[in-house]
């Protein structure tokens, strides 16, 4: 992929319900992903992730700017990203009540394969990702995360040099996860796919994308590899603290702590610079306030550091599982 | 104590995601110059009629897994409508009004008022983002689902016609004409469903509307035409089933008037084509917004 510049300025939301305020989804969002490359979409729920996507593949007209995918201009012609990549969106009821089987053998077709071209792809497929066993049961008959897997076969079926995938992974197991990265990796290494993936999950985008744009509120806020979006915040380390009941405050330590965490029911978590977090957890690990201690975690930032430390507008929205 | 675990999670998944660095990948991710490579090459629009038999033949597999039960209504609807009559109006011309009129119920019901449900379903739940990002023509989608719909009614009709035939001693030696009313009626009434379904803001509209539709083609086709108020006979005249139910009642006669019969299939043919094309223009607009 090259070039793929996107200014979109005003981007109507949703036709909202009369009354409610025009919503601006994407607000003139510039990124260029490279061919091969693992990139990330990251931000809360809300921050414009998917209306980035619908415009990508041409499924939502952005109101001002380009998109420009392995050089075809989508917003010209919206039609051509059908040909280019491979979606997998987050709902799957156009395929709920097909088999696994003829779910991936249909959409394959659809994509322009002839019959045998999409069985043996629609075989060699459900194979590589272990869905063989369950192909002859419908999808609505699945679990989520087999459901989501069986999409994402489908997905693969017709091979396409770009793959968005919006949250993949969602409801999987770590065996089906692990066998949609297998799946990612051998596309990349023998084909050069590139990849755009959605995600909400900090510790996916972590160990998974090569470089990752964080949205806010329809904005780019950053975008860079994870690890040099880490450095940004390198100077921090994160403590949880989870108390028994309550937190001891009469330790004036603990009170102190107090003022620079962020409380979420017994949690609290802490920025802080290394030598005052080694302080703090003597302080807690030692003397009464040990007592009251049930859990205590010290960490080295992750994105969601770094996505608070940018100004991200949701203090809750990232899911670190 | 669990400190440390986060971390040791982190190393796991580590292992089990991306192995392969993008620096060496072929044709070098980032050592080639962006600007040496041209545009990438297509993929292959898929072609109508493959497409259209690819579609047709998921939706009829669709069928097996949901639409059973609800052809069993939409039969046992119609054979009911018919034994009610049975009770109102004598053999003879009122008689073979209510069998057609039953008949092409069970044809209203599924083409256009569950397939109007569904596709209002699949556009509200986004199910449409998964065709509008393969290379399919529009038409290909619309057709294909309204094929398979209209092939759902050939059961349920041909159920109803013979017992239809059997309860008011109507001769079944013409029962062949269902070979084109089907299909045509079926045409029209599919393609009515999925304009509404496509268009309608919400499901529940979608939902309504084909109900409306259908309730329409009960009352205005099984009930004898010339006990209605003239503006309810307009009404009647401007509904698609209607020329599919004549087409069909005008068969029982010895002497059947084969223009008449192929000029009311001509209107429901001609209303397929209108119906259909509107339905594939209601499906580019609620695939792209």
């Amino acid at each position: 992929m090259r070039g793929l510049t996107k200014t979109y300025p005003p981007v109507k939301g949703r036709r909202g319900t009369p009354g409610t305020p025009e919503v601006r989804a994407t607000h003139g969002v510039e990124l260029e992903v490279r061919r091969g490359e693992i990139f990330g979409l990251l931000g809360p729920n809300g921050a414009g992730k998917s209306t980035l996507v619908r415009q990508l593949t041409g499924l939502l007209r952005p109101d001002a700017g380009s998109v420009e995918i392995l050089g075809h201009d989508i917003v010209r012609h919206p039609r051509l990203a059908a040909r280019i990549l491979a979606y997998l969106g987050q709902e799957s009821s156009a395929l709920d009540e097909l088999t696994v089987a003829l779910a991936a053998e249909t959409t394959g077709r659809l994509r322009g394969l002839d019959v045998r071209r999409a069985r043996a792809e629609r075989d060699a497929v459900l194979e590589e990702l272990g869905l063989t066993p369950i192909a002859g049961r419908a999808l609505k008959k699945l679990s989520g995360g087999q459901r989501r897997l069986a999409c994402f076969a489908a997905a693969l079926v017709g091979e396409r040099p770009l793959l968005v995938l919006d949250e993949p992974t969602t409801g999987m197991d770590p065996v089906a996860r692990r066998a949609v990265w297998a799946a990612v990796d051998r596309r990349r290494a023998e084909r050069g796919t590139t990849v755009l993936l959605v995600t909400h999950n900090v510790i996916e985008a972590e160990t998974v994308l090569d470089r990752v744009a964080v949205l806010d509120r329809g904005r780019v806020i950053a975008c860079d590899t994870p690890a040099g979006l880490k450095e940004q915040v390198s100077g921090e380390v994160r403590v949880e603290l989870v108390w028994r009941e309550r937190a001891p405050l009469d330790v004036p330590e603990v009170a102190v702590l107090r003022e620079r965490a962020t409380e979420s029911g017994r949690r609290w978590t802490l920025r802080l610079a290394p030598e005052e977090a080694r302080a703090a957890v003597a302080t807690v690990t030692g003397g009464a306030a040990f007592a009251a201690l049930d859990d205590f975690t010290l960490a080295t930032p992750s994105l969601e550091d770094v996505y608070l430390a940018l100004g991200g507008a949701a203090r809750q929205g990232l899911v670190k599982a | 104590m669990r400190t440390g675990v986060r971390e040791g999670r982190r190393e796991e998944e580590q292992r089990v995601v991306s192995v392969v660095p993008a620096e060496v990948l072929p044709g070098g991710a980032r050592a080639v110059p962006e600007a040496a490579r041209g545009a990438a090459e297509l993929g292959p629009p898929a072609r109508l009629w493959p497409s259209l038999v690819a579609v047709y033949r998921a939706q009829l597999s669709r069928a097996r897994v949901a639409r059973i039960p609800l052809l069993f209504v939409a039969t046992f609807q119609s054979v009911g409508i018919a034994v009610m009559m049975r009770g109102v109006v004598d053999s003879g011309s009122e008689a073979q009004s209510v069998v057609a009129g039953s008949s092409v119920l069970v044809v209203a019901y599924v083409a256009l008022n569950l397939l109007s449900q569904y596709f209002g379903q699949l556009r509200a739940s986004g199910g449409l983002d998964h065709y509008a990002t393969l290379p399919v023509p529009p038409a290909a989608v619309v057709l294909g689902a309204a094929g398979a719909y209209a092939s759902f009614t050939v059961p349920g009709t041909l159920v109803t016609a013979v017992f239809g035939c059997v309860l008011f001693g109507l001769p079944l030696s013409n029962l062949w004409i269902l070979v084109a009313v089907i299909p045509l009626a079926g045409a029209a009434l599919a393609g009515l469903g999925a304009a509404c379904g496509l268009l309608a803001p919400r499901p529940e509209l979608a939902a309504l509307l084909g109900q409306l539709g259908m309730s329409a083609a009960l009352l205005l086709g099984v009930l004898p035409a010339d006990r209605m108020p003239e503006i309810i006979r307009l009404a009647r005249d401007l509904l698609p089933s209607t020329y599919g139910v004549e087409a069909y009642a005008r068969t029982f006669g010895a002497h059947p008037d084969w223009a008449v019969v192929l000029a009311d299939l001509g209107v429901c043919a001609g209303v397929g084509v209108v119906s259909l094309a509107a339905a594939t223009w209601a499906y580019r607009r609620a695939a792209v917004r």
